[in-house]
């Protein structure tokens, strides 16, 4: 049963990180390797906001999503807009700006147990006989809500329908009027906010670290991978199956192997399904 | 088996996602053939030239070459063999000289196999391909970036890079497309001059008129499906091709 | 017509232009010098280097250069001639280094064996465990080349395997700096060029295709696979060398072979030397490496500057400084009477 609850959780955080990284990729085709980094730097300004600041919790969270979401955004404007279009460029770029990111904190010495944010409530509340504190599961209906929230922006309204268009087929939406480079920036913006978002409401449940960028980052792309880039349902039932792997391999064998799971997971399914579990048909393609 | 049966297509099928693109495709592909394979646009031409040449995936049928069953081969093993073909949007590899683009399929182990692959020089072997072509030994134009070449020359180009791999079969998809008349009547004579050296060719065309100077058999598709198959004349006059090109009302 | 003495601008490479691709029209030794010179320049600059360093703390910077040569070149031909962006250098130096290093502590084996070794298998190695992303187009290759050296880190550590994060130590090592550097220059000069003759070579030309039109190398019966695997290993038995080279220059071997820094060097130095030339990741090197030496103390924020420097010329430099001063060079005009 334990086992169940923390592999649901888990798959959730997973869902959490994922969804930024997944929405920029889909309509942008641009693998955005800040994900992890954006992510620290929301945690991290939050905590700044709270401690240096003395902002009030709610407060900060807005701020620093708010902030990201803007670096995000200028990222794009700046650099990414500039080598828009040549895949292995674009990569090259948002990989430097992460190291440039991550390198940079970590010099700064974000490391060790000073950083760390406080739980939104604190408590626990029993699920199933499994004692799980509140934060996770703020964690988790967060996970939820975005997901639907995502679903309900892509299908009902004009600017996420525009998104999705763009997602499924660029020439077509533009010959439709939607402006493919604002959709872009939209979309980037829209993962910087989300991966920031991740941070701050997952690092209470440990504390604000470097390498957890990259593990992010990783994890992000694994789950994207897994289910195939472009697909959402793909990427959501991707993060399930790694969670609960993840969950038991952690269980089962020991703490820190949890994250070769993912290596593992995407080597196989580059071997045998590269496209993912519900890529669509365009990915198919990709192979060679 | 038939000697002289090249290729053979059993019940070919391929859908995208709903749409049925190819239905049980089954067609004969005898030596020194010139056939050409027509429809109106979205009949399922080019992905029949796919799915022979295995650039895409078939979902159900057999494809036999020379008596080999090419259906599972990926595509550079089967362009190992001896069926090329040629694209229907021209990409040459626009960074090198024009005469280097034949360096590849010069290279190709199904060259390296022959005398001719391990006599060496292939730049010069480049050269002889494109002269014979229809470039001009001397020109710049061979020395120049491929990427700068206008279509005439580019499709030139293309044709040229297939019969560097010595094909038995080569598979044309809209060869004439973009040309002008003048340079499609210059192209004909050197198609037959193939056909006349042993290779079987299989066209894909829009361009009907010019095409019937040469093909000798014609097949034409419709919704994926191949409504007709037979001497050109004879093909045209039918009732079916009539309403595809030319709508219902012109069938009577 | 007047008596006066016109003067003009004249192009130094006006008779050397006539050429083409393969054949130069030399008609002088001003010309032969003319292209000559640029390479002469590099080999003896390279080659005295060691005779010119100040003292030993220098000499061994140049030995890390030739390290870092090694994995820019390797870069700089699999990401601008085959197409595939390696954003693991990191991987190659760490696997040949552990190799060499195994070879060494626990099977007792000299350095002319170790080195050998753990360039030769470590190559083998890390071809086959990047041959699942081959297939594929470009992004996969360079997702798993990113993720490959950050777990076998991890697992390194969490194992507690092969030294854990200690590393294994009392390797043996060079015995006389000047073989160590003389034998690394030796390898980047003959990588250098010989890759630079690679590239121009038929196969060469094979290895250009995958990256400009893989559809029409298919098409011409080739195996892409097969082709962009012996890239890899190409560009992998470099960096192995360069991982096994360095264990035995420290002698010893440990997660830092991992690091990060190995992963986005390559890169930088490619983008500001300038890229697709090979020779500009060479340079690049010889520009950045003392650089980053003197910079030793900042630690992380090294590669903060890395970075920032890669990001600016990616988006703003493209061409870098070697095609920008070959463009220079060519066209440098001096004035003749007319």
């Amino acid at each position: 049963m334990q086992i169940i609850v923390y592999g649901t959780i888990n798959s959730l955080i997973l869902v959490f990180m994922s969804a930024g990284f997944a929405l920029a990729y889909s309509v942008s085709r641009v693998p955005n390797f800040t994900h992890g980094a954006l992510y620290v730097l929301g945690g991290y300004l939050n905590w700044m906001l709270l401690n240096h600041f003395g902002v009030h919790y709610s407060l900060s969270i807005l701020i620093s999503t708010f902030s990201v979401t803007a670096f995000g955004w200028l990222i794009y404007q700046l650099f990414v807009i500039r080598v828009r279009g040549m895949q292995l460029s674009e990569i090259l770029v948002t990989f430097a700006i992460a190291l440039a990111i991550l390198e940079f904190l970590r010099w700064h010495g974000l490391r060790g147990s000073t950083f760390v944010l406080p739980s939104f409530y604190n408590g626990t509340i029993n699920i199933f006989g499994v004692i799980v504190d509140y934060q996770r599961v703020f964690v988790m209906i967060a996970a939820i809500s975005i997901v639907i929230a995502l679903y309900l922006f892509t299908h009902y309204t004009k600017i996420g329908l525009g998104l999705r268009a763009i997602a499924q087929n660029e020439r077509a939406a533009l010959l439709l009027g939607i402006n493919s480079d604002r959709s872009a920036a939209l979309a980037l913006g829209l993962g910087s906010a989300l991966a920031a978002l991740a941070g701050i409401t997952i690092f209470p449940l440990g504390n604000i670290n470097v390498a957890t960028g990259y593990d992010v980052l990783i994890l992000a792309i694994s789950v994207c991978i897994c289910g195939g880039l472009g697909s959402w349902k793909g990427t959501v039932i991707a993060a399930f199956v790694l969670g609960f792997a993840q969950t038991a391999v952690v269980h089962f064998i020991a703490p820190q192997f949890g994250i070769l799971v993912s290596l593992i997971a995407v080597i196989l399914i580059l071997i045998f399904k590269p496209s993912g579990l519900y890529g669509q048909q365009k990915d198919l393609e990709e192979r060679v | 088996m038939n000697k002289d049966l090249l290729l053979r297509v059993e019940n070919l099928n391929k859908s995208f996602g709903g749409v049925k693109a190819v239905r049980s495709m089954n067609l004969d592909l005898f030596k020194g053939d010139i056939l050409g394979i027509i429809g109106p646009n979205g009949s399922g031409k080019t992905t029949l030239l796919n799915l022979i040449t295995g650039f895409i995936t078939k979902d159900s049928g057999k494809v036999t070459f020379s008596s080999r069953d090419i259906t599972h081969w990926p595509a550079h093993k089967i362009a190992d063999a001896g069926l090329v073909r040629t694209f229907q949007i021209v990409r040459p590899y626009s960074s090198f000289a024009t005469y280097k683009n034949l360096i590849p399929p010069l290279f190709s182990p199904r060259n390296r196999r022959t005398a001719r692959g391990r006599l060496g020089d292939r730049d010069a072997v480049a050269i002889d391909i494109l002269e014979e072509v229809g470039f001009e030994r001397e020109s710049a134009v061979i020395h120049k970036l491929a990427g700068t070449l206008p279509l005439g020359y580019l499709k030139r180009l293309e044709l040229a890079r297939c019969l560097a791999m010595n094909p038995e079969l080569l598979c044309c998809d809209e060869v004439f497309s973009g040309l002008s008349m003048a340079e499609i009547a210059s192209m004909v004579p050197l198609l037959e001059r193939l056909r006349r050296n042993g290779i079987t060719i299989i066209m894909v065309e829009h361009r009907l008129r010019e095409l019937f100077k040469i093909a000798n058999r014609l097949i034409v598709m419709n919704f994926g499906e191949k409504i007709a198959d037979g001497i050109p004349h004879e093909v045209m006059k039918k009732d079916e091709v009539r309403k595809a090109y030319l709508g219902e009302e012109s069938a009577l | 017509m007047g008596n006066e003495i016109l003067k003009r601008k004249e192009r130094l490479d006006r008779g050397v232009k006539v050429r083409t691709d393969t054949v130069y029209a030399v008609s002088s030794w001003q010309e032969i010098f003319f292209l000559l010179a640029p390479r002469l320049v590099l080999v003896v600059g390279l080659l005295s280097a060691p005779l010119i360093a100040p003292n030993l703390y220098w000499q061994k910077v140049i030995c890390i250069l030739g390290v870092f040569a090694l994995l820019s070149l390797g870069f700089d031909f699999l990401s601008h001639f085959v197409g595939l962006v390696s954003l693991g250098g990191a991987l190659f130096i760490g696997v040949g280094g552990y190799i060499s290093g195994i070879c060494n502590h626990y099977f007792d084996l000299p350095i002319a064996l170790s080195i050998p070794m753990g360039t030769l298998l470590g190559a083998i190695l890390c071809t086959l465990i990047l041959l699942p992303t081959l297939p594929l187009r470009g992004v996969y290759f360079a997702i798993v080349t990113f993720v490959y050296p950050l777990m076998i880190e991890r697992a390194i550590c969490a194992a507690d395997v092969l030294g854990g994060t200690d590393g294994i130590t009392g390797l043996t090592m060079f015995g006389n700096i000047w073989f160590s550097q003389y034998i690394i220059l030796g390898v980047v000069l003959f990588s250098t060029f010989g890759l630079r003759k690679l590239v121009n070579e038929d196969i060469g030309m094979v290895f250009r295709g995958v990256k400009d039109n893989d559809q029409a190398i298919r098409a011409s019966g080739i195996n892409i696979t097969l082709y962009k695997a012996l890239a890899v290993f190409i560009s992998a038995l470099m960096g192995c060398f360069g991982g096994a080279y360095l264990t035995h220059l420290y002698g010893w071997v440990g997660v830092s072979l991992l690091a990060t820094d190995f992963s986005i060097f390559p890169l930088v130095a490619t983008a500001v030397g300038g890229p697709s030339t090979l020779v500009g990741s060479l340079i690049g090197c010889i520009i950045l490496v003392p650089i980053s030496e003197t910079l030793r103390a900042f630690g992380s924020l090294r590669i903060v500057m890395y970075s920032i420097i890669l990001i600016f010329f990616i988006a703003y430099w493209r061409e870098g400084l070697l095609n920008w001063l070959i463009r220079k060079y060519e066209q440098s005009e001096h004035w003749t009477r007319v």
